[in-house]
């Protein structure tokens, strides 16, 4: 089965809304994309449309969770960490407030509007400030935990959503863990640490040079910050390569974070980064444009036959 | 109620001695915002030393009044005003600004009875606006202020939680403007014209009160009339003098952020009686 991303944390975020009277939730008037708005219908009071105004949205959230509220704080991923960029800065992260940002419409997947819809360096963003957890979903189950997860712990969060449809790869009862990493697929010659969508583009790719005698492993790297130090390590040490595989810019995201666990330990080896090249995107139909900027399945095989290439 | 003659007369008293104080503090630094932190003594002082139900010994009550120093670059005057109720130790002033120090150049929240960081203007009216929102929403009869300057005035997310406030019928919050005409690089008519101010709240659809911000009995007055208004949040548009109480520093941009010599610094004390 295959789930959009933003239905099921709407479903979800509802039903955590009937749990706990404190969950409010905000969106700045994109609730009927972002499926807030599924919370919006349960529960009037609390959610609030605070237009388009992402400044505003988010330091008010910051002032809610001062009161004891747990605000979910919602709109297209690049609008969140670009103009409501001041207010998780200053406010929700420099506070260590009980804020968390979902971001709808993560890399490309708002394809036909555009570069200037898409969100390609947000991970760079949230990633670099203090007190804040980055965690990727790559499918419905892990959608539900890390919303789930957000909700039941103080600080705050930064949940990367996808607009997209995503296949199935957990069990319900999957134990996810902050700051932990899953091998989802295992191999020998070589790791792909992905997140996101790209995880799915990575075993497809995997599934596919498996054919041709290679053997590759899979990481779901669902916790961004922070991230499995161990497990980075472990699949360096084991498998002697690594290709890091995000729907983002090679610059500042999953790939960054990777490398600098890799540097601190001086266990570096053969790295190649699957993402887009530090170019700004443009209007297509999504798999037309994951294809033109090498993040779809080609685009992680390039990368591990590459890293393979530096092992020999 | 009107402040007593006598009462008036204490945090008038009380006014001088925190100007006094916040220049020492700062001449201490060798850093800091003389200008904005004495135009909004008045303001700061009236509430925390009279009007809000604030106490350092449950910091945590839920229904405690809250502040929000928006203009954050006037911290000094609300650490002196935070001393006064008992969250900071009296000694604490001469830290300002220094390695360790519990009094940041713009407010922390890790300091205590400050509700929210501060400093990057534009954000804290939004933040006072969610605040009252939460409160609306726990049946709490706490007050919420939000203390903005005129140079923030340009930020346009202030404008962002000017619409959405009277929205959500806010009425537990009270917006108070330190309107002293100068901004950092000059006067607020030079470098953006606010032109009518009152207007401008007042077709956002907020109920507007204009007083003189350093006539304590006219501000309280306007506290008041807030706390009276039911249904839409209220603006106090505050007249204020930056530098107020210093001549030299009155309605000068250059005293907005600057580090005070020794000699500008007994100048200052001669005229404010700080050797009383």
């Amino acid at each position: 089965m295959a789930q959009a991303i933003r239905e099921v944390y709407g479903n979800v975020l509802t039903e955590l809304g009937e749990q706990n009277k404190d969950i409010v939730v905000l969106d700045a008037d994109l609730s009927g994309s972002t499926k807030s708005k599924v919370f919006g219908q349960k529960f009037p009071d609390r959610f609030f449309n605070m237009g388009i105004a992402e400044s505003n949205m988010v330091a008010t959230a910051a002032g809610l969770s001062t009161t004891g509220k747990i605000p979910f704080v919602n709109t297209f991923t690049v609008f969140l960490t670009t103009l409501g960029l001041i207010a998780t800065r200053a406010q929700v992260c420099y506070g260590n407030l009980n804020v968390k940002l979902g971001g709808a419409y993560c890399g490309m997947s708002d394809a036909l509007d555009g570069a200037t819809h898409h969100a390609t360096e947000d991970m760079a963003a949230m990633r670099a400030l203090p007190n804040m957890t980055l965690l990727v979903p790559s499918d419905a189950t892990s959608t539900r935990w890390a919303t789930e997860y957000a909700a039941k712990t103080w600080g705050p969060f930064y949940l990367r959503l996808s607009r997209d449809v995503y296949p199935d790869l957990y069990a319900p009862d999957y134990k996810f863990e902050c700051g932990k990493g899953a091998i989802v697929r295992d191999g020998n010659d070589v790791t792909v640490i992905a997140c996101g969508l790209l995880v799915h583009k990575a075993i497809e790719a995997a599934n596919e040079l498996e054919k041709k005698g290679v053997s590759v492993r899979v990481v779901d790297m669902y916790s961004v910050k922070p991230i499995d130090r161990e497990l980075i390590l472990k699949c360096a040490e084991e498998t002697g390569a690594i290709v890091t595989a995000e729907e983002h810019n090679i610059y500042g995201g999953l790939g960054s974070a990777v490398s600098e666990v890799l540097a601190w330990a001086g266990a570096g080896v053969p790295t190649e980064f699957v993402g887009i090249r530090d170019t700004f995107t443009e209007s297509a139909p999504y798999a037309q444009l994951l294809a033109k900027y090498g993040v779809d399945a080609n685009g992680v095989a390039a990368g591990i036959e590459k890293a393979l290439t530096r092992k020999k | 109620m009107p402040l007593t003659n006598e009462r008036a007369e204490e945090l008038a008293e009380q006014c001088r001695q925190f100007r006094v104080d916040v220049l020492t503090a700062i001449h201490g630094a060798q850093s800091g915002h003389p200008g904005g932190s004495l135009s909004v003594c008045e303001i700061l002082t009236l509430l925390y030393q009279e009007l809000m139900n604030v106490d350092a010994k449950r910091p945590d009550d839920p229904d405690r009044d809250r502040l929000v120093l928006c203009k954050g670059h006037a911290a000094p005057m609300l650490y002196r005003n935070l001393i006064e109720k008992g969250f900071l130790p009296a000694d604490s002033m001469a830290t300002l600004r220094k390695l360790d120090s519990q009094l940041q150049g713009h407010p922390s929240i890790h300091t205590p009875g400050v509700e929210m960081p501060s400093g990057p203007l534009g954000i804290g009216l939004s933040a006072a606006q969610g605040m009252a929102l939460g409160l609306k929403l726990n049946g709490s009869p706490a007050r919420v202020y939000a203390v903005l300057g005129d140079g923030e005035l340009n930020e346009g997310a202030v404008w962002e939680a000017a619409m959405s406030a009277p929205k959500f019928g806010l009425d537990n919050l009270t917006a108070i403007v330190d309107w002293n005409k100068v901004q950092l690089d000059g006067t607020t008519d030079e470098i953006m014209p606010i032109r009518d101010l009152p207007a401008k709240w007042s077709a956002f659809g907020w109920n507007v009160v204009r007083c003189d911000g350093h006539d304590l009995q006219a501000l309280c007055s306007a506290v008041e009339l807030a706390r009276a208004t039911k249904g839409v949040p209220t603006v106090i548009i505050a007249d204020t003098i930056k530098g107020k109480g210093v001549s030299f520093m009155e309605g000068k941009a250059a005293w907005h952020g600057k580090a005070i010599s020794d000699e500008d610094y007994a100048k200052a004390m001669a005229e404010l009686g700080g050797d009383r």
